[in-house]
């Protein structure tokens, strides 16, 4: 095999790179996403009900 | 406690406490001749200490059908209690190994009460003690709140809660003798390593099975902080504490990696225990207490989704800061570097987003001892992510590493931050587990409140001035190239500092005994008084059934 240290430096310098650039504009998108508004909205008031009683 | 529990749970209890007390006796056995037999004693006791407290109620009527319609709090009281009684033991051997430094004679003679061996102890036990309890009680509060779902059932959580302090006792009590595997904040030896597995899985799958029953179609972000504490520490853990004992009856072992890779391994273990542990957890417990607490919605909960992933994927790759200067290849530390001064971003998101909630409420803070304890936390932590991502930088780090600077900035954190968040959430939460009013003594939570603080300022600014000291004493030239100061030179001028160092961790223990007789006699005032509003209280949606009835 030849799985150097320089191949494993080459593949975390490039794929490395690109895989968080992707992580990062996925979660951007999915934070933004216009109809996923309602369900934040919702997420972050939800815990302030009344002693958070069921069904409210 | 054990009456809560069914039949059926009461028996597992007792053959879970009878499989423990076996290990323990192989342990005793196998490690007669070896300090493994003290702690097969130990986890032999624990296990017939469990058999016991379950036979002594085991013949009570089991519960009725009727506690499926509330949450489960019984381990999160206890997990209460024991956090703080953890926080005393803990801050008290801070003080001393803080006292050690400024009067050597401290150690009374005596191997146990040398600096190497109750340093650890320190560490551990506020760390694993008093911040991991916390971190367990309050996450099974705010998982059941936030899904609107009970736990999945009532032994599991008994087994993480207990077992993790038993891994805690293993721990503290085998630096005592001198057992360690010499990897900070990962000591303990490979047996204690083991348990914390099996702990720490059931605790994560306790995580996955209440969300599975959640009536809320959203999973709050708090539980997203509490899964990536929990999931991260198994993988830091696991990975770090690889090690082959020399044998099944003795307590020493080596890890698996040799050098430069044992030491990156570490530190990559070292700065996630930072990250996952002391950070993401305790986000968690602030993005629900401080709304809770302050009565108004996160200000951003997007832009709390944005840290969160900043946060996780950043962390993993900061670790190699601590290894500037050494045999570790440049480019890897300068990844280090790089990745700690980007974390700033979401680091500071998180504070800003907590600082932006309070926006509108600054009454309350003003008012409010509890609130304030939160928002505090949120601006230490504000700092010492800044500190952190400055002193990353190689530069910098040439200046800081090695001295009491790192102490310093560690302690922003741990006082300012994690002790903070963490006393606020409990006194916002000791009188809802309890169900009175309000806690025994406000007035207490405000004392404790600025004993706290002027302790963590006492204690940061000493290290500050320590640290910048020391190591500008260990850089400085004479005319002729050669070091002007010797080592004992930079001790000696030390020593002011420390004495102040200790006179703030002394305030800050004194700080966490008047936190623990307040929620103590919160406890004794609610059992005084009569169950009133028991229908009244906090409620899991529905009827929900345990799975296997």
């Amino acid at each position: 095999m030849g799985l150097d240290h320089q191949t494993l430096v080459a593949f975390a310098k490039s794929w490395g790179l690109f895989y968080l650039i992707a992580l990062a504009i996925g979660v951007l998108i999915y934070a933004f996403w216009p109809s996923n508004r309602k369900r934040f909205d919702r997420a972050k008031k939800s815990i302030l009900d009344k002693d958070d009683r069921p069904g409210d | 406690m054990i009456s809560a529990l069914t039949l059926a749970e009461r028996q597992l209890a007792i053959a879970v406490s009878l499989l423990l007390a076996l290990c323990g006796l192989a342990m005793a056995i196998a490690g007669r001749d070896d300090l493994l037999g003290v702690h097969g004693a130990i986890v032999l006791l624990f296990g017939i200490g469990g058999i016991f407290l379950v036979l002594s109620k085991y013949f009570e009527p089991e519960p009725s059908d009727e506690r499926l319609t509330r949450y489960y709090d019984d381990p999160t009281k206890v997990g209460i209690v024991l956090s703080l009684a953890w926080a005393v033991v803990g801050m008290f051997f801070g003080v001393w190994v803080a006292a050690l430094l400024a009067w050597p004679d401290l150690t009374f003679d005596a191997g146990w009460a040398s600096f190497g061996r109750i340093r650890p102890v320190h560490t551990s036990g506020v760390i694993f003690g008093f911040g991991g309890n916390a971190l367990i009680a309050t996450s099974f509060h705010v998982l059941q709140r936030t899904s609107r779902a009970r736990l999945p059932d009532q032994f599991s959580p008994w087994f993480v809660l207990i077992g993790y302090n038993l891994f805690c006792v293993i721990a503290a009590s085998g630096y005592l003798m001198g057992l360690t595997q010499s990897k900070e904040y990962a000591e303990p030896e490979w047996y204690a390593d083991l348990w914390l597995v099996v702990v720490w899985v059931t605790y994560f799958l306790i995580y996955i099975r209440t969300l599975q029953r959640r009536k809320e179609p959203h999973i709050y972000v708090a539980n997203w902080y509490y899964m990536a504490f929990i999931l991260v520490v198994a993988v830091l853990h696991i990975v770090n504490n690889l090690a082959l004992p020399i044998s099944l009856g003795s307590a020493k072992s080596y890890t698996v990696y040799s050098g430069v890779q044992d030491a990156m391994v570490q530190w990559w273990y070292g700065h996630n225990a930072v990250a996952f542990f002391l950070t993401a957890g305790f986000l968690g417990m602030m993005y629900y207490y401080l709304p809770k607490r302050a009565g108004r919605p996160i200000f951003s909960y997007r832009l709390s989704i944005i840290s969160f992933w900043g946060i996780t994927f950043m962390y993993m790759w900061a670790g190699s800061h601590h290894l500037h200067y050494t045999a570790l290849p440049q480019w890897v530390q300068t990844l280090g570097m790089t990745f700690s001064v980007v974390l700033l971003v979401p680091s500071w998101a998180s504070a800003g987003n907590a600082l932006a909630t309070l926006n509108g409420a600054w009454h309350k803070v003003r008012d409010d001892a509890t609130l304030r304890f939160m928002m505090v936390a949120a601006v230490f932590y504000g700092l010492s992510t800044f500190e952190g991502s400055f002193m990353a930088i190689r530069a910098v780090n040439s200046l800081s590493h090695y001295t009491d600077w790192t102490v310093g900035h560690v302690h922003a954190g741990a006082l300012g931050w994690v002790a903070m968040i963490t006393f606020g959430s409990i006194y916002a939460l000791v009188p809802w587990m309890w169900k009175v009013k309000q806690i025994y003594s406000p007035k207490l939570v405000e004392v404790h409140f600025w004993l706290a603080l002027s302790g963590t300022i006492i204690y940061v600014f000493a290290m500050w001035n320590s640290g910048i000291i020391q190591g500008l004493m260990w850089r400085t030239y004479n005319d002729s190239g050669t070091l002007a100061y010797s080592f004992i030179d930079s001790l000696v001028a030390m020593h002011p500092y420390y004495i102040a160092r200790t006179v703030g961790g002394l305030l800050f223990l004194i700080g966490a005994i008047v936190a623990s007789y307040n929620v103590w006699m919160t406890i004794r005032m609610a059992r005084s008084q009569a169950p009133e509003h028991a229908a009244e209280a906090d409620i899991p949606a529905g009827t929900a059934l345990q799975p296997g009835e």
